[in-house]
């Protein structure tokens, strides 16, 4: 039946093998009360009936393939056509986790090459081989911090750090003593002296973001120097595209950067699976979470690449592990290995410089619409927020009913007081033409 | 093999963008110079068929189910049907937002919804959480539900969470991260929990119990009725590591054993690949007990059309910022739309069959840790041929030479010199016969040859590598020069 390749004369062998009659017996050491219903489940059933069903559940998605004006943490991006012929080759995609070196060089060398490029992007020394994502890496990198200045539990975080990985955050720290605490945000900016307020001595880590959740890019360099004084770590969570051309988290002093790596040639995908990173500074490497890979020799002096410092790991020092992690993100991490290798150096900065130049074109010709305005004098990479008129989440509702524009998000439900803002992401694949009808359309619906 | 970075050429390029068709703004301009980085990142510069031909090298220097046999144990490494990554590559679910209005993405909520419906099915449990990125973030999960539901309870007492030695490292990884005590339950000398420890640590502290069930030995626990009895007196509560569900479905379901709170791994029993390492998808289901506090949101049906459900208060909160792997999920989903409930139950007999085929024609010449009849996986304990200057790595190494992936060694780590087998139904009763002989083979050549096993792999990219010196002297990424 399907994937089971067994005739019914092999069972049979097999069973006479082992002195049983039926593959019922191989059972009995489940107690008889416990014996299971039928599941109900139809089936089987072959591939064309999956394809009518997915075909089926295509036609329901309706958002798929409107323009999209909506970032927040998941970014709409050019893939070049080799990135995912690439992966798909199934000698990567079909393998486990690479315990056994010899035979696991491919993957083994490209997550070496991934956390190479991930540490000139962030201007740091080390990078593990993968979250799961940029939020639970941003929790990765606070208990990471804890561990590193001897347990101090208090972490400070920006407002300007993605809500929803705020929530993730909110979510872990309730079950472990670490105080976490959140610091207002002030005209879309870090509120720098209400951070020098708030730091001391029991601060593990001030964490946060830039570009900001608004879009706003900052210079974090008179932070970093603070927190260290107080002997404490900075936490920087980057966009890595902008990384091509902003001022890398190393260079701002950051102690850890993490992020979401799927701008780099993963699609939306309603979510995952995407791709945390996360680097750091060399002196902080035996704090890291999840896997590392190193370049090593084999017996002949030929380099070869293996996991290593295993010992932080679960699978080694178990309840005293510096995190839970086992499977990871391997394959994602491949993906943003390839992208960056598609694109290259002067690619991504095109990239970077393309996002910034059509997110101003988009302030200048939204704002130009009767009764709305950019909300903030800030600098900002590829999103940004508007204030309108009216409720922002029905603007962008009625933008979707009417014109088939997705308009960005609404930030009511995010913060206090914002109900008339919405965040709108303008990337590389947004053309003028969409810019400008979009605005023609606000025009209408106010 | 050469690096991308050694073979990058100044000023080649790949892929071409679209020429701007708005003005253009610099970053210095946008943000003044002082925001701007120094130094580009020094990303290598290829053309695209060097790339391509980079990773098509780098692909042939890697082992994958669809390569050969992959007896891993406790990874499930059965084949991944293609039509999996048909569907999650040519229909249309990639393109959409993981935070566009319910209405617009109807398809994708409709998948999480019947595949939570149908994992509760399987599993005899109420209602489930599909955010969760893999196993052990599903296992963090289940302990927070565990501590939000004691803490309502008002039984902030309850701190131990028990986990037998022979547990997956993540179990008390998790439990420990999640502020638990964890305390360690022996094993005995039929791989069951040793029911006179298992009493013994019992009393009003202890919040619960992380069991897989069958174990890491690929036994069932006779004794799972009384745990859960016992633990369920004293309000303790049942976590059940899922890893191992591909041995028992349609036999036995984790809910009518008495667990309370468990996690799939989509990518072990529901046959979404590994990706090397990832991605992954571990979803959580529980009983009546802990459903308040499943995580938001949750998908709910109205007459056909389906929304998102933050109105939860007694949630735990977000344990993701957005769904969870949702591709992987789309996989598995495909997989139980075709096998139905009775491929599933195949699934299972042929997986157990497998195993215990192989673990009858390998006793001949290796010895099995526990005698007794096994589910879909087995360990061998090599300590006979350790002696002979054989151990366990040294075999796995010498199976590479023969083009077959090793089984998992080293774990559990209760067994000295495992080597722990897992065979899945996928795999054809050639295909055992042949890893058969070759373990044969390898035990012939431990008697007479023991230099070939001293000397493997010779068959592989690269010969035997230098792991110690990887973590004296590690080198994390490439510097020019
Ligand atoms: C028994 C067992 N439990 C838990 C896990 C952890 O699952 P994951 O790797 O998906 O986090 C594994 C897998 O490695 C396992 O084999």
């Amino acid at each position: 039946m399907l994937y089971n390749p067994h005739t019914d004369e092999e069972r049979r062998e097999m069973l006479e093998v082992l002195g049983v009659s039926s593959v019922s017996e191989l059972f009995k050491d489940i107690p008889a009360e416990i014996e299971a219903p039928r599941i109900d489940i139809p089936g089987p059933r072959s591939e064309l009936e999956v394809r009518e069903e997915l075909k089926r559940l295509q036609a329901a998605n309706e958002g798929e393939g409107l323009p999209l004006f909506l970032g927040a943490g998941a970014y709409n991006h050019y893939v070049p056509a080799a990135v995912s012929h690439l992966v798909m080759r199934s000698e990567f995609y079909t393998a486990y986790t690479p315990y056994q070196p010899e035979t696991s060089q491919g993957m083994l060398q490209a997550i070496f090459e991934y956390q190479t490029m991930m540490c000139e992007l962030t201007g740091l020394d080390v990078s593990n081989a993968s979250l799961y994502d940029g939020g639970t890496a941003v929790y990765e990198a606070a208990i990471m911090a804890m561990r590193a200045t001897k347990l101090r539990n208090r972490v400070l975080v920006d407002e300007g750090v993605n809500p929803l990985y705020r929530s993730v955050l909110r979510t872990y720290s309730g079950n472990l003593e670490l105080e976490f605490v959140e610091v207002p945000h002030r005209e879309g900016r870090t509120d720098f002296e209400a951070f020098r307020r708030l730091m001391d001595s029991d601060t593990a880590a001030v964490v946060v973001q830039n570009p900001n959740f608004f879009g706003v890019v900052q210079d974090f360099s008179a932070l970093a120097e603070a927190i260290h004084e107080l002997k404490g770590l900075m936490v920087m969570a980057v966009n890595p595209v902008a990384a091509a051309v902003l001022k890398s988290a190393g260079e701002q002093g950051a102690d850890i950067a993490v992020g979401e790596g799927q701008p780099l040639g993963s699609p939306l995908f309603f979510g995952g699976p995407y791709v945390g990173f996360l680097t750091a500074r060399q002196k902080l490497v035996r704090q890291m979470p999840g896997r590392i890979i190193s370049e090593t020799v084999d017996r002949e002096g030929k380099r070869g690449f293996v996991m290593t410092l295993q010992t932080r790991e679960q699978h080694i020092r178990r309840a005293k592990a510096t995190s839970n992690i086992c499977t990871n993100q391997g394959l994602v991490a491949l993906t943003a290995c390839v992208y960056l290798a598609l694109v290259g150096k002067e690619g991504l900065r095109e990239v970077a410089v393309q996002n910034l130049s059509k997110a101003e074109y988009a302030k200048k010709r939204l704002s130009a619409v009767e009764g709305v305005r950019v909300k903030w004098d800030a600098p900002t990479f590829n999103e940004f927020v508007l204030e309108l008129p009216s409720d922002a989440g029905r603007v962008a509702k009625e933008l979707v009913r009417e014109h088939g524009i997705v308009a960005g998000l609404p930030l009511g439900g995010y913060y206090d007081g914002m109900e008339r803002d919405l965040l709108v992401c303008v990337t590389e694949t947004n053309t003028a033409a969409q810019i400008d009808a979009y605005a023609e359309a606000l025009g209408r619906v106010l | 093999m050469k690096l991308l970075f050694e073979k990058s050429v100044p000023g080649r390029r790949g892929v071409k963008l679209p020429d701007l068709d708005v003005p253009r703004v610099e970053p210095n301009e946008a943000w003044g110079a002082e925001l701007v980085r120094s130094e580009p990142p020094d990303l290598p510069e290829l053309s695209e068929v060097e790339t391509v031909r980079h990773f098509t090298e780098l692909s042939r220097r890697n082992y994958g189910v669809d390569n050969g046999f992959y007896p891993l144990g406790s990874c499930t490494m059965k084949y991944n049907p293609k039509i999996n990554e048909e569907a999650v590559s040519q229909y249309g679910f990639a393109g959409l937002h993981p935070l566009l209005d319910d209405e617009l993405a109807q398809g994708c909520l409709e998948v999480i919804h019947k595949l939570e419906k149908w994992l509760c099915e399987i599993a005899g449990m109420k209602r489930a959480t599909l955010q969760p990125a893999a196993g052990a973030h599903g296992e963090l999960t289940g302990n927070m539900l565990i501590k939000a539901y004691h803490r309502a309870k008002g039984n902030l007492h309850k701190k131990k969470m028990l986990i037998p030695d022979s547990a997956h490292g993540t179990n008390p990884a998790s439990a420990a991260l999640c502020g638990f005590e964890v305390v360690e339950l022996p094993s005995d000398e039929r791989g069951n929990v040793d029911m006179a420890r298992f009493r013994e640590a019992l009393g009003e502290d202890v919040a619960g119990i992380m069991l897989t069930n069958p174990s890491t030995l690929g036994l069932f626990e006779e004794n799972i009725l009384e745990i859960a009895e016992r633990l369920h007196e004293v309000d303790a509560l049942l976590y059940y590591d899922g890893a191992n569900l591909n041995a028992v479905m349609g036999y036995c379901r984790p809910g009518d054993m008495g667990f309370d709170v468990m996690h799939f791994n989509l990518h072990k029993t529901f046959s979404t690949p590994h990706g090397g390492g990832g991605p992954g998808s571990g979803p959580v289901a529980v009983n009546e007990k802990l459903e308040p506090f499943l995580p938001v949101p949750v998908v709910e049906e109205d007459g056909g059309r389906y929304r998102l459900d933050y109105d939860r208060p007694q949630s735990i909160g977000r344990i993701m910022p957005f769904h969870g792997n949702f591709g992987v999920m789309l996989k598995a989903f495909v997989y139980i739309f075709m096998l139905g409930g009775e491929g599933l139950k195949r699934v299972s007999e042929d997986a157990v069959l497998n195993a215990n085929y192989l673990m009858a024609r390998l006793k001949e010449r290796y010895r099995v840790a526990y005698d007794r009849v096994c589910m879909h996986e087995f360990v061998v304990s090599n300590t006979d041929k350790a002696e002979k200057g054989a151990p366990t790595l040294a075999i796995a190494k010498r199976l590479l030479d023969y083009g077959i992936h090793p089984p998992t060694v080293y774990f559990p780590l209760i067994v000295k010199e495992a080597l722990m087998i897992e065979p899945t139904e996928t795999e054809t009763k050639e295909t055992l016969d042949r890893f058969v002989e070759v373990m044969f083979r390898i035990a012939d050549e431990i008697e007479n040859s023991p230099e070939l096993l001293q000397e493997a792999p010779v068959n592989t990219p690269v010969r035997k590598l230098d792991e110690v010196r990887a973590s004296r002297r590690p080198v994390f990424r490439y510097r020019k020069g």
